[in-house]
């Protein structure tokens, strides 16, 4: 059976089966999940399979793992260009995320946990503290943290995306 | 190795070893520490904190699980800083625990509750939302209530080392972690109700006997399960005197404290409405319900009467030491020598040189403690799963595990060598490895030795401890005695033990009780060489007795056997079940026990006499098997059939097992090549692979619900390798046409690489295999 494993994403997994002991394959999954994610977006259940054929470790041990990090999504509807998460922790709160967010869905014209209908982007739901408390309030864009927002920042951050 | 050290428990001095865990040591002398995610047979999590005790010098409780003893230590488990961490561990585990034990299956046996009552607080501070966990469906044979899981991972924790398969995962984080398979999947492991005892909850419990009976209303009775030749050691809990359920009973020396899903559902099948409960006759064509009496006098009349040299006797090997005794004595007095218990075996040239039993060789435990183990014709992981077991654990302490199977088998561990070939090819490549041994073999001189067989007889000799095993389909292969005199020489040759692995549970007892042509009881030399099972069921023989045994299902060549049985003037059945077909043949139906019903005894691989009471009411007028035998033998005015109780049988073949310890079979006969033809003889003709599916061996296990529902469609399949599907230009196919003898039925077809070429995986036992010939004879397929 051919693996539905793209290129690249076997490439990004080989690369990280390469820093670990050959008998410590799942060392690699983090890394074979983050390059499924990155690839498209979100992670199906084909893949979360192709992934632990490539490993060698069962199905549940991969979807486990995929399931508990909050950067990975598992459901298709996430899947959109860009994904965009407000922190809404304490710092962020007290220095008015709330009306960050009431902003972003007003500009983009869906709720949080939502995705827009041109597949652009992905509103998520953030639960935790991004870890950036000194700029609150703050966003995270696909990979990239952005700091003491305000809605010009967020016009000229969103905007910008393709 | 590990020194002895002296720690203190609650001021009293105890000896451990360095190492061991606190735990390990405190259920060792008795005191108690509660817990929920430890078990002696599972890695150590240490994620519930119920077993946090006050360590001397330790700032905080410590987990008693995860702490290892060191010399001097002193302990307390009850001291008020322990037993407030215990308290507030208690109270956290029960904030999202429904309080719902009136309406769950695991109440009253459950170990969170009786912790509770213990260890916990009769008030709880929390006043929040519980949260729920929607229920998941993990298949026929287990429920979830993941609401009720505390989160102790023991089930995955089994899965993965015990079962050996990864089924059971923890999904998600935090408050919404659950159980949970991948994509909804069931679990498929023949292990997978262990899951249900390691649940310290009521999140997994038995599926078939959920909300059948309150744990304080069953009785338990210790049995032996009667679906393998381990011989399990289990309890059966009874409620208004049926069986309820099945679980398991610890024996570490034989089934530890697991069992096989098979021995734990298939009670399931004692109340099915095929169950025979009234004796009855065949006049004229028409079954009339008669008393016992007239039924019994009517078996006698016609045994007395018949042509003893035209009657043969076939026995199920599920039967008791004790009926098959009994049998085979009252059948033996009247002249009778025609009985065997071997129903699915068709080569009985080596018999002679058969062992007093079929054994293991070696002891269960010591199966575990093997460097190398070569299978010979055995699929063990389906057919006599804790024996499996045993091998994984093996295998895990890097034994080599070898197979030589006309099959490719996935195991639940890694296997070193896995000789793949045709039935027929089988017998050839064992030669090989007798060769690459150092055997001189006068036949086979034309063989030759390859890297794989090389391997596996380097890995044999070289070994402490090796060990050959003749497995179910050994034991069916069309040339058996060669395959064992193989075994034999190979052993010789590597210093490896040689063993066998009883198709049955009581198939050693079979032999010892003396139900085969050649041997009487305890091997004593019989008068009148008898005919064997395969001789039996053809048209010379014109009475027949059938103890347990349904023929269409039971026998290697149902076509044949049902055929004999047709033309036959009598069939006496002793049956606890019938079916159209058996009503078909039959002409006298005496209506007799199932294992749980009766007192008996089972020889299990190791040769281990295991006894056990009757535990569930009889159904009818049906009773219990070995006093049927009792009374047709004082009808049939046979000497010596005044027992008292079962025991009084087991005790008489006792004495006489105890003058035979030392029992010398005859050399074997020297092994040839089989001459049935390697190559097909037209393109559409195959290798039948006829074995046995693993809920499909018995009366009893055909009948079980849950069982079937788990077994799936495997047996209405016939699997090929995809090149042979190419080949045929069957690809586009869905249903084949599988012909055998004088029938054919159709199939539907699957491909799978682990087949090999011109072989076809087609099970025995089934509703589409009464159909057909011998199990592992050619079969034809074609479209259509």
């Amino acid at each position: 059976m051919t693996s539905i494993l793209s290129q690249h994403e076997r490439e990004e997994i080989d690369y990280w089966l390469a820093r670990y002991p050959e008998d410590q394959r799942q060392s690699a999954l983090l890394g074979a999940l983050r390059a499924v994610m990155h690839h498209d977006k979100y992670i199906s259940g084909e893949k979360v399979a192709a992934v632990a054929e490539y490993l060698d470790i069962p199905k549940i041990a991969v979807y486990e793992v995929a399931s508990f990090y909050s950067m990975f999504e598992l459901d298709k509807k996430s899947a959109a260009r860009h994904s965009i998460s407000v922190c809404t922790n304490v710092s962020c709160m007290l220095r008015g995320s709330d009306d960050v967010i009431a902003y972003i869905e007003n500009k983009i014209g869906v709720k949080e946990g939502e995705t827009t209908s041109d597949g652009k982007f992905y509103f998520k739901r953030e639960e935790e503290c991004l870890a950036a408390c000194v700029g609150a309030p703050m966003m995270q864009v696909d990979h990239v943290y952005y700091e003491n927002l305000d809605n010009e920042k967020i016009d000229k951050i969103l905007d910008g995306l393709e | 190795m590990s020194e002895t050290i002296t720690i203190e428990v609650n001021g009293k001095t105890l000896s451990a070893q360095a190492g061991e865990m606190l735990i390990a040591v405190t259920d060792a002398n008795e005191i108690d520490i509660p817990r929920f995610c430890y078990h002696k047979k599972l890695s150590i999590a240490a994620n519930c904190r119920m077993c946090l005790v006050e360590v001397e010098k330790a700032p905080k409780a410590l987990p008693a699980c995860a702490t290892p003893v060191m010399d001097g230590m002193k302990v307390w488990t009850r001291s008020p800083s322990a037993l407030a961490a215990q308290q507030a561990t208690m109270e956290f585990l029960l904030i999202n625990h429904p309080l719902d034990c009136p309406i769950c299956d695991q109440g009253g046996e459950c170990e969170l509750q009786d912790v509770s009552v213990a260890y916990g607080s009769d008030k709880s501070q929390y006043v929040e939302a519980k949260r729920i966990v929607f229920d998941k469906n993990i298949g026929p044979l287990i429920s979830t209530d993941l609401t009720r899981c505390i989160q102790c991972t023991r089930c995955v924790r089994f899965g993965a080392e015990i079962a050996g398969m990864r089924e059971l995962g923890m999904i998600g984080r935090g408050d919404r972690e659950s159980i949970a398979t991948f994509a909804g999947q069931c679990v498929t492991s023949e292990l997978s109700g262990n899951v249900v005892d390691v649940c310290p909850v009521g999140a997994l419990t038995m599926k078939p006997s959920r909300y059948k009976a309150r744990a304080w209303e069953v009785i338990q009775h210790a049995a032996i399960a009667a679906h393998d030749s381990v011989g399990s050691n289990v309890y059966h809990h009874t409620f208004t005197q049926q069986v309820m359920r099945t679980v398991p009973s610890e024996n570490d020396a034989v089934n530890e404290c697991w069992i096989s899903d098979r021995d734990r559902f298939s009670y399931e099948g004692l109340y099915s409405d095929e169950r025979l409960t009234q004796p009855m006759l065949k006049k004229r064509g028409e079954w009339h319900v008669v008393t016992w009496d007239e039924a019994l006098e009517t078996t006698a009349k016609i045994l007395n009467e018949a042509n003893k040299d035209q009657t043969g006797v076939l026995a199920s090997a599920n039967a008791t030491l004790e009926e098959l005794y009994l049998l085979q004595k009252s059948m033996r007095a009247i002249g009778i020598d025609h009985i065997d218990h071997r129903v699915r075996q068709t080569d009985f040239s080596g018999q002679n040189a058969a062992p007093l039993a079929p054994s293991l060789g070696v002891s269960l435990e010591d199966l575990e403690k093997q460097d190398a183990v070569l299978l010979i014709g055995s699929n063990i992981r389906y057919e006599q799963p804790m024996a499996n077991h045993r091998l994984r654990k093996a295998s895990l302490q890097n034994a080599k595990i070898m197979t030589l199977n006309p099959y490719h088998i996935e195991f639940n561990y890694d296997t070193t060598e896995q000789s793949v070939s045709s039935v027929a090819e089988m017998l050839s490549n064992l030669a090989a490895i007798a060769k690459a041994a150092g055997v001189e073999l006068t036949h086979f001189s034309n063989i030759e030795v390859d890297e794989q067989t090389q391997n596996i007889a380097t890995y044999l000799k070289e070994a402490d401890q090796a060990l050959l095993l003749l497995g179910n389909l050994a034991t069916q292969h069309p040339a058996y005695a060669d395959l064992c005199a193989l075994a034999q020489l190979i052993a010789e040759k590597t210093g490896a033990t040689l063993g066998y692995l009883p198709e049955a549970a009581n198939t050693a007892g079979a032999w010892l009780a003396g139900v085969v042509p050649h041997r009487q009881a305890a091997a004593q030399a019989v008068q009148t060489m008898g005919k064997s099972a395969q001789e039996i069921l053809t048209d010379s023989t014109k009475t027949f007795v059938l103890l347990g045994l349904e023929a269409e299902f039971d026998t290697d060549n149902p076509q044949k056997s049902i055929q004999a049985l047709a033309q036959a003037d009598n069939v006496i059945a002793i049956n606890s079940y019938v079916n159209p077909r058996l009503k078909e043949y039959a002409t006298v139906l005496l209506p007799a026990s199932q294992t749980v019903e009766t007192s008996g005894t089972f020889v299990n691989m190791e040769g281990r006499l295991q006894s056990f009471k009757g535990v569930s009411k009889l159904l009818g007028d049906a009773r219990p098997t070995w006093k049927i035998l009792r009374v047709l033998g004082n009808l049939l005015d046979v000497d010596g059939f005044d027992y008292m109780s079962s025991e009084d049988v087991r005790n008489e073949l006792k004495v006489k097992l105890e003058q035979t310890n030392a029992y010398q079979a005859e050399a074997s006969p020297e092994a040839k090549p089989m001459d049935i033809a390697s190559s097909p003889v037209s393109e559409h003709s195959f290798h039948r692979i006829g074995t046995v599916q693993m809920y499909s061996g018995d009366s009893l296990l055909r009948r079980a619900i849950a069982l079937q529902q788990a077994a799936g469609d495997e047996r209405r399949r016939v699997t090929l390798h995809p090149d042979d599907i190419a080949r045929l230009d069957l690809g586009d196919e869905q249903t084949v046409s599988v012909a055998q003898g004088d029938s054919s039925v159709r199939m539907s077809l699957v491909a799978d690489s682990a087949i090999p070429i011109h072989s076809a995986l087609l099970p025995s036992a089934t509703q589409k295999s009464v159909e057909l010939g011998s199990a592992f004879g050619m079969i034809q397929i074609t479209k259509g």
